[in-house]
């Protein structure tokens, strides 16, 4: 059964998109990763034009991140004021982030510098997180108890501290809005949420308790990626609807199942699991880039 | 001498005329949410003012899509990755192009006429494009690509001709159709010769939901992206709600 998407100009199968949808969603809801940097792909490979499916899968994550952060919002795991500070520097890297992705299209490189950007931190983060939760895991095992995470100490010398009651914190709003506006741009030009840039800043960078930190970078993802979705819609009319509406059917009911199992599995155990998977996707794009393609041409839009 | 000549010239024109009548399943089609592509049927007669002659005349039918500038890219390995660094921007080729005839190609028509009508899928991307005849594997390329997604077709001995005069042939369009006006040829060759056409159009547009979509996108961008926002969030909330009450 497939279906004609107006905006992509293919047709599909619908029960692959709602497949995408629903796979990704589970990890949205375990892990508090928008899943986009899994969406994205995904969608190119089953012949979506890139630039669509960076807008269309932006519009996706609003609609599963709204859905889980709900769910946290009751459990009372999100800190609305960071989420607030992260929230306003999101929106300026996503402005800043939209213009460089036409400016990159024009370039004819844009397929490039989102594999690049792609390998890059995701390889990092990967291997970040993978190091600190086996250690975590380790320690734990060994009986010991687990270090608070404190911020870094450079971060406690700057100026404009604001008291963040739910996360325990009173530190700089210069960090979280840099994390914001990076996580931002990032979400404009690989069609990502960002979570996972953004849960490993707030352990690490922010020394936020892992407990608010994933519904606190939902509630921001959420806000970011529907400003985000709106600028595509604006600049370059390559947001889809219909694809959008099946993604979503997927990933809302796929996040339900997600949220469920995240409760149920421990926490480092999550991490290992979100490590291994980042570092999977960035080894799979770095080896496609080095690799000898089977096909040097391709095709594009003059535009873009 | 004239005499020679006389019969020369004759001996030269046709010794029948011959016209061509077509017709087409359908000149319409609507792409629509459950589009999968279409086939329109290419048909028609050889009319003759005369009984045919002897051989079998040649039959082409070609598909024309509205043309469209494209770039195509080449990668090249730089710094240990695959790159595009080079690119030639075609003006204009046509977004779809099916040609398709009743027998091998070289018996039916010459390379000069192929030249002079533009058949030849090379020839009709060239006639367009001025930009790539420097860059025969660029053009190489953008005819293999659009080969593979049925964009670009070339169906040698798929056109039946029953009793040189009944002809038709089918032709497979794929989904990923460009909107706008596809121009239907028929030729009819002799002797490697093009001696008649006949044309028609086909009308391809997106209908219905996907048409107001399409055009909600483009014409009001800020209010289908805010209609993108509401749909998400009342999914997201309605999804949130629906599976707290199930969970009671």
């Amino acid at each position: 059964m497939t279906i004609y998407l107006p905006i992509a100009e293919v047709s599909l199968n619908i029960f692959l998109l709602l497949g995408i949808g629903g796979a990704v969603g589970v990890l949205s809801g375990m892990f508090g990763v928008g899943g986009g940097f899994l969406i994205t792909p995904l969608l190119i490979f089953a012949g979506i034009p890139p630039a669509v499916a960076v807008a269309t899968s932006v519009n996706q994550i609003v609609a599963s991140s709204v859905s889980a952060v709900l769910a946290h919002l009751r459990r009372r795991t999100v800190d609305l004021r960071m989420g607030t500070v992260l929230m306003a520097g999101g929106i300026v890297g996503s402005i800043a982030g939209v213009q460089l992705f036409s400016l990159m299209k024009a370039a004819g490189q844009v397929d490039l510098l989102i594999s690049l950007s792609y390998v890059g931190l995701l390889g990092t983060i990967g291997a970040l997180m993978l190091n600190e939760s086996l250690r975590a895991l380790a320690r734990s095992r060994s009986g010991g108890a687990a270090p608070q995470r404190r911020g870094h100490a450079w971060i406690h010398g700057l100026p404009f501290k604001m008291r963040f009651r739910t996360s325990g914190l009173y530190i700089s709003v210069i960090p979280p809005v840099l994390v914001g506006a990076g996580v931002g741009a990032m979400s404009a030009i690989m069609g990502v949420g960002g979570g996972f840039i953004i849960v490993p800043a707030m352990i690490y960078l922010l020394g936020m308790p892992t407990k608010v930190v994933i519904g606190t970078s939902l509630f921001q993802i959420a806000v970011v990626a529907a400003f985000t979705t709106l600028l595509h819609a604006v600049t370059s009319q390559t947001v889809d609807l219909p694809l959008a509406v099946l993604l979503i059917l997927g990933g809302v009911i796929g996040a339900q199942i997600g949220a469920q199992l995240g409760l149920r599995l421990k926490a480092e155990q999550l991490r290992i699991l979100l490590a291994l998977l980042v570092l999977a996707v960035a080894l799979k794009l770095g080896f496609d880039l080095v690799a000898t393609p089977s096909e040097l041409y391709s095709l594009s839009e003059p535009r873009g | 001498m004239r005499r020679l000549l006389l019969l020369l010239a004759f001996l030269a024109t046709p010794a029948v005329a011959e016209d061509l009548v077509l017709g087409l399943s359908q000149n319409r089609i609507g792409i629509t949410a459950n589009f999968d592509g279409s086939e329109i049927l290419v048909f028609g007669a050889v009319r003759r003012d005369a009984p045919a002659p002897g051989d079998t005349p040649g039959v082409i039918v070609t598909v024309t899509g509205p043309a469209e500038p494209v770039t195509v890219w080449r990668k090249a390995r730089q710094f240990g990755i695959w790159i595009n660094t080079e690119r030639v921007d075609v003006d204009a080729a046509p977004s779809f192009y099916a040609v398709a005839t009743n027998r091998p190609w070289d018996d039916i028509i010459s390379d000069t006429e192929d030249l002079r009508h533009r058949i030849s899928i090379d020839r009709a991307i060239r006639s367009v494009g001025n930009a790539v005849h420097d860059s025969p594997n660029f053009t190489a390329a953008l005819v293999r690509l659009r080969e593979q997604t049925g964009l670009y077709q070339n169906a040698v001995s798929t056109v039946t001709l029953s009793q040189a005069t009944l002809f038709s042939t089918a032709i497979a369009l794929p989904a990923n159709l460009t909107e706008g006006s596809y121009a239907v040829r028929v030729l009819l060759t002799r002797d490697r010769a093009v001696v008649a056409e006949g044309t028609a159009t086909i009308d391809v547009r997106k209908i219905g939901l996907e048409r107001t979509l399409y055009r909600m996108a483009h014409d009001r961008p800020l209010v289908y992206g805010l209609v993108s926002i509401v749909i998400a969030v009342t999914a997201g909330w309605a999804a949130a709600a629906l599976f707290r009450w199930a969970r009671g």
